[in-house]
């Protein structure tokens, strides 16, 4: 296949973003809100083209960029994410009221940036890439001008990005100065000549880069802040697509390009995981805001993911890519009931959710099913995907994280069934009404119900998916 | 010799005017000390032969980045300008951590053997960047201006009132 068919799926992207940028710009004010419908149908086209590469396993421009399984998995995550957050946030930019073409074009914009990251052959491309998500991320997360939270959460997302991004960058550097080539392929060749303190300084550095980026302990703090003040869909496409594009991208460094210096950063990745799944666990528990909260419990979730990396097989490959499915769906589903129950109430505190089950049983239903999956409990996709990952580092003779892993998951029921207290034994506030939900808000909740039930009964599909994805990845 | 001798002029003018940038503590100070180290960094480049970039390091960099920077920082710094760039509480701190980083990764950087390229230079520069740029590069040269278009779209957005007339 010629070098463009093989890029069709960034391209159309491109195309959709910037011409919602040009509609936007050209429709009159009123009648504004078709772009998000629009927006949604388009990533919906996108997500049927993705479908034609499944199997396709090329590179183009001489391992530039990289068209292989792997990606394509992740390309088709990120695009259901952005259809799933696009779709529920029609009501909420609707009330915004201004800018609401270039919303969509930015949401776009960062769902190419992410694709890039998964695909990214070389260095130079991988940095873009996950610039251009960034980037698009700062404008988003202070989209709400008038709000004090969102322009403060916009200011700190600037500078702990752009420090995060130098020592990514700095690190990469120094890789290329040691291997002599930016093609992700290649640098293991360039490194075979004995490890180098050198290398270990940019591996050290693309760690903490990446760190930042996937908000892990010790290099969270930035997170719960920006989640809390930006607008609530653009903390769902944060907290799910950008990190799952992190480690698209964290792992294909890691395994293809640093293979040489797997007994040095196994040894940190270890190390960061334990420490976010004991800290994103612990300090949620005394969260009073539900994004807050949840945005403590992705920070342990990037714990787990990490146990994959830890195992360094085929199958921790796979069960990263099975968990971050699960992951993104779960937080979806949850984050959509945050978003409604913001639009109807204007609240974002836990204890205004006392019995919610009365007042919207499908939101209470979603919200439980989802902080279940996420805690890893059966029959829900949660539980196999936590459960792949423990066998995959059981299987490498790291009991002992497994063990911490398991401790931790049942601490994070704890505040997980705080909140389902709350929303089932709690009374309705004396004036409440039974909340209608608009059609776009019921099918997102409905679509994520349906993922996490499906592939908790009945994950083969997935897992073959996954096993196939992660053995055409995994070179040995 | 004599090229060691150059080498170590423009490594210590870079390394003072970026240690300006930081410590001074007037904005405006820092910006033209900025252009200085940008300017030290095309010099770089010239020992490199690379002509083509140098040029453009002072034409983007020193040129017109800087005065993009004077600019922003004309129109949004409010009060003594004197002290616009000021050290919060956390100064001994921080210089206690940055010596020692610089002196540990010194010591690495030293005690490694970095590539050294022994290919001749090229004739001309231009050429081979343009080659490069629109066929292996291709895909960085465009998602670069996708970020700067997107990076353009976002300073509207915040810069720009709501409310006001889209």
């Amino acid at each position: 296949m010629s070098a463009v068919s093989l890029l069709t799926i960034e391209i159309a992207t491109a195309i959709l973003a910037i011409g919602l940028l040009v509609i936007g710009l050209i429709v009159p004010k009123d009648q504004r809100q078709g772009i998000g419908y629009l927006a949604t149908f388009g990533l919906i086209i996108v997500f049927a083209l993705t479908l034609l590469y499944t199997n396709v396993q090329e590179t183009v421009f001489n391992g530039m960029y990289i068209i292989d399984p792997y990606s394509t998995f992740f390309k088709q995550l990120f695009l259901a994410a952005a259809i799933l957050v696009s779709v529920s946030s029609f009501d909420y930019v609707k009330r915004l009221g201004y800018n609401q073409g270039e919303f969509y074009s930015l949401m776009v914009f960062a769902t190419l940036g992410m694709m890039m990251l998964a695909s990214a052959g070389d260095l130079i491309s991988l940095y873009l890439g996950l610039e251009l998500m960034t980037i698009t991320f700062f404008v988003l997360t202070a989209y709400r001008k008038n709000d004090f939270k969102s322009s403060e959460a916009g200011i700190k997302y600037v500078i702990l990005g752009a420090m995060s991004s130098a020592i990514l960058l700095y690190g990469l550097s120094l890789i290329y100065g040691v291997s002599g080539t930016t093609v992700i392929g290649e640098i293991a060749k360039g490194l075979n000549q004995g490890a180098q303190p050198l290398e270990l300084l940019g591996m050290i550095f693309i760690l903490v880069g990446f760190g930042f980026k996937v908000s892990a302990a010790p290099f969270h703090m930035w997170s719960p802040d920006i989640y809390e003040g930006a607008p609530t869909p653009v903390t769902a496409f944060l907290a799910v697509a950008s990190k799952a594009a992190g480690f698209a991208a964290l792992v294909r460094l890691l395994v293809i390009a640093l293979p040489s210096l797997q007994s040095s950063w196994v040894v940190i990745v270890m190390v960061l995981s334990a420490l976010t799944v004991i800290f994103g666990n612990f300090v949620a528990i005394p969260q009073t805001n539900i994004k807050r909260l949840l945005a403590y419990s992705s920070i342990a979730q990037a714990g787990y993911l990490l146990f994959g990396l830890v195992a360094y097989s085929a199958l921790g490959v796979a069960a990263i890519l099975f968990h971050s499915l699960l992951y993104v769906f779960a937080n979806l589903g949850a984050f959509t009931v945050v978003i409604a129950f913001y639009n109807k109430t204007g609240s974002d505190e836990i204890k205004d959710y006392t019995g919610l089950a009365r007042r919207s049983p499908l939101m209470a239903a979603v919200m439980l099913l989802s902080l279940l999956s996420l805690a890893g409990i059966p029959p829900l996709a949660g539980f196999v995907s936590k459960f792949y990952l423990f066998t995959a580092i059981i299987d490498q003779g790291y009991i002992w994280l497994a063990f911490l892993g398991i401790g931790m998951s049942m601490v994070s029921v704890y505040y997980y069934l705080i909140v389902i207290k709350v929303m089932y034994m709690g009374e309705p506030p004396e004036d409440s009404e039974p909340m209608k939900l608009p059609v776009s808000i019921q099918a997102t909740l409905y679509a994520t119900m349906l993922v996490s039930l499906f592939f908790g009964i009945y994950p083969a599909p997935l897992t073959d998916l996954a096993l196939s994805v992660a053995k055409a990845f995994f070179p040995f | 010799m004599t090229s060691t001798i150059i080498f170590w002029l423009i490594a210590i003018i870079i390394m003072g005017s970026a240690l300006m940038v930081v410590l001074l503590r007037n904005i405006v100070h820092s910006a033209l000390f900025l252009v200085v180290t940008f300017v030290g960094v095309s010099g770089l480049y010239v020992m490199l032969q690379a002509d083509f970039l140098a040029a453009v390091q002072l034409l983007v960099y020193a040129g017109a980045i800087a005065i993009l920077l004077v600019f922003g920082v004309m129109l949004t710094v409010r009060g003594d300008i004197k002290y616009s760039n000021l050290f919060n509480r956390h100064k001994f701190t921080a210089g206690v951590v940055s010596l020692g980083l610089f002196l540990l990764i010194e010591r690495i950087i030293l005690s490694s053997d970095l590539l050294i390229s022994n290919k001749p230079a090229l004739e001309s520069t231009v050429g081979p960047i343009a080659d490069a740029l629109l066929t292996d590069y291709v895909i960085p040269f465009e998602a670069a201006a996708i970020l700067l278009l997107v990076a353009m779209v976002g300073a509207i957005l915040l810069a720009r009132g709501e409310g006001k007339p889209q």
